[in-house]
């Protein structure tokens, strides 16, 4: 599809693309609307199941943003060249999807109206009150960080902000783990090791959407990334891929082994309908197997596009893993008396069902449109494709350390 | 001596006598008071962190399918929406019953706010909507709740709920909104007034005492010093103002 030569097509493509993530995010905004006039009844969510699928979405976007960030910090912060080129595309995902998580988050609020009353009030004992800080300092860094790369007359500050960008990214994800991490109260969460997984799975689903977007850029300016700088990026990718399934069986095993959680894990892994199904299909199988067959088996990783799609498998396996996370970390009743079956007019011992409506699913589908409409906009006004200085990069060993 | 000077002689004395009997009858109707509850709290005068308001309840008496206590709450606190699927109503009390999987002996409870003293709604709720009252009484600030249920993922007794929809027919007393979390209040508009909360009062067992946990006199400490009695998940050590006897 490339439109070098037609630039009427391209233009009217942009249009076409810009239409349809304005339209994506309208009906969000729409949905918003009626939520916030009609309450939360018109959702499917209720007070069993809190969280639903504004929140996988928001979550999703919210964590690949920082991971997204990575990509600019191996090249400003651990100096590997072929990074370098990549950071300003890697910064405006991380702005641009932080954006539309938030905006997903604020607005399924019971009281969206209330914005102002949520930066004016802090608790500083709360993992959202740090959020409320670590959200807006993170666009102030990157966007400072962005600067430093896109103006000639600040690039000398780049590495600093980079470094900056950087242990402000960890910090965040840290505080979106811990969300659930410190829930005590919940056998689905509780656990120390829920904050450094959502790290890793932040590096995986973060580099997995920088690689569709660079792919699709390239592909719209009719160029071919160079197969070796396509090959580190999809060997790191693998890495990424196997250390979060790593973290995911540990927490899994956690809660097995230490917390004794087996009620709570037979149903999430084995009993549970349709958790099990996601889980061991769409994460491990689609999100985890697949791709790493598609990136390190020799003969199919060599064949263009197999990196493509196994970051699309990755990303589809992230919706798999944070919807069987927190749907399901909630459709299972709490154990307040161990050793009694429990019944009560409120879900007491009872595994619950999670029926998404339409205004929470247009809600959490327009986190998606505002991010691309965002990045449509971004990549055409300013310099983001990723330009690499082939000549330079083999006369520096950059391509083969 | 004069008419006037008799008739402020007797004004004296009146008052001197009424006087006395205020000083000597006081305590004794205080105690009254507190063995009730505890004494009506004056207009702009602060929660005072002397009291620690706690609940017992005796599962032993309490029967399964009588839902009074569930009742009276939603009658006093106005909760009187209809929603199509339960679980978006409000819940500030429910009926528990429950069965031991081994012997089979079964226990009826009601489940409400515990009123932990470290609550962990309170320390998860970003803006500090959720609060503890210095008498130990866990509320939600309507005017700064933004509704944005963490409090309720962080609750383990789910004893939260958010409203769903918008309401009509509200009790002035008991402010409620749509998009706002809320929970049990121990009824605190009544406890302020020296009264008990409502679904003690409408217990027609008896089988739940409410009073002051930090004054060894009230008949709830009494009460707790003579039996035995539990704590929901007493492994989160969260030292919950309401306690269970018999299970």
């Amino acid at each position: 599809m490339a439109f070098a030569q037609n630039p009427r097509a391209e233009e009217r493509m942009f249009y076409l693309l810009v239409a349809l993530g304005g339209l994506v995010t309208a009906a969000g905004l729409g949905a918003a609307l009626y939520m916030e006039h009609a309450g939360h009844v018109v959702t499917g969510m209720n007070n069993q199941i809190v969280w639903g699928l504004p929140h996988v979405f928001a979550i999703f976007l919210i964590v690949a943003a920082s991971g997204v960030l990575n990509v600019a910090s191996i090249g400003s912060v651990f100096g590997k060249a072929v990074y370098k080129p990549r950071a300003p595309l890697s910064g405006l995902l991380a702005l641009t999807m932080l954006a539309g998580g938030l905006a997903v988050i604020m607005l399924d609020l019971g009281r969206a109206d209330r914005l102002i009353v949520a930066m004016t009030h802090f608790n500083p004992t709360s993992v959202f009150g740090w959020n409320v800080i670590l959200y807006p300092g993170f666009f102030a860094i990157v966007g400072l960080y962005l600067w430093t790369l896109m103006d000639r007359a600040m690039n000398p500050y780049a590495k600093p902000a980079g470094i900056a960008a950087f242990l402000w990214r960890l910090i965040l994800t840290t505080g979106t783990g811990s969300i659930f991490g410190f829930l005590v109260a919940r056998q689905a969460y509780q656990s120390a090791v829920i904050a450094p997984m959502f790290i890793i799975l932040s590096f995986c689903w973060g580099l997995a959407v920088f690689l569709i977007v660079q792919k699709v850029m390239y592909a719209w300016n009719g160029l071919e990334l160079d197969m070796r700088i396509r090959n580190r990026l999809k060997n790191l990718l693998g890495v990424f891929v196997a250390a979060a399934a790593y973290f995911v069986a540990v927490y899994h095993l956690t809660n097995l082994y230490f917390a004794k959680e087996m009620a709570f894990e037979r149903f999430i892994l084995l009993e549970g309908g349709l958790f099990p199904f996601l889980f061991w299909g769409g994460y491990v199988f689609l999100g985890t197997l697949l791709p790493l067959i598609l990136l390190y088996v020799p003969a199919i990783s060599r064949v263009r596009g197999s990196a493509f799609l196994a970051s699309l498998l990755v990303i589809l396996g992230a919706f798999a893993f944070l919807y069987v996370f927190i749907i399901g970390g909630q459709v299972f009743p709490l154990d307040l008396f161990p050793g009694y079956e429990v019944t009560s007019s409120f879900m007491d011992g009872k595994i619950d069902s999670y029926a998404p409506r339409w205004p929470e699913i247009l809600l959490a589908v327009s986190g998606l449109g505002m991010t691309f409409l965002f990045v449509t906009i971004g990549v055409r006004i300013f310099k983001f494709l990723p330009q690499d200085d082939l000549a330079k990069l083999e006369g520096s060993g950059a391509l083969h350390d | 001596m004069t008419g006037s000077q008799e008739k402020s002689r007797r004004t004296f004395l009146a008052a001197t006598v009424a006087g006395f009997g205020a000083v000597a009858l006081a305590p004794g109707l205080h105690l009254i008071a507190l063995s009730h509850a505890g004494a009506p709290r004056a207009a702009g005068e602060p929660a005072s962190s002397k009291v620690r308001w706690g609940m017992l309840i005796d599962t032993t008496k309490c029967a399964s399918g009588c839902d009074a206590c569930v009742k009276a709450c939603n009658t006093e606190n106005g909760i009187n929406e209809t929603v199509a699927d339960a679980r978006q109503g409000s819940q500030w009390i429910r009926k528990i019953d429950l069965k031991d999987q081994k012997t089979g002996r079964t226990h009826s409870l009601p489940m409400l706010c515990q009123h932990c003293e470290h609550p962990p709604c309170v320390d998860v709720c970003p803006t500090g909507a959720s609060m503890k009252r210095a008498d130990g009484i866990v509320l939600v600030d309507r005017h700064i709740c933004i509704g944005c249920r963490y409090c309720m993922m962080a609750c383990p007794f789910k004893a939260r709920s958010l409203v769903h929809q918008p309401l009509t027919e509200q009790n002035p007393e008991v402010p409620r909104g749509v998009g706002c979390v809320e929970s049990c209040t121990f009824c605190v508009h009544r406890v302020d007034k020296g009264q008990q909360p409502a679904c003690v009062e409408a217990c027609p067992e008896g089988a739940m005492v409410f009073g002051d946990l930090n004054d060894p006199k009230s008949a709830i400490s009494l009460r707790l010093a003579q039996e035995a009695s539990t704590q929901v998940r007493a492994d989160l050590k969260l030292n919950q103002g309401v306690r269970y006897q018999g299970i």
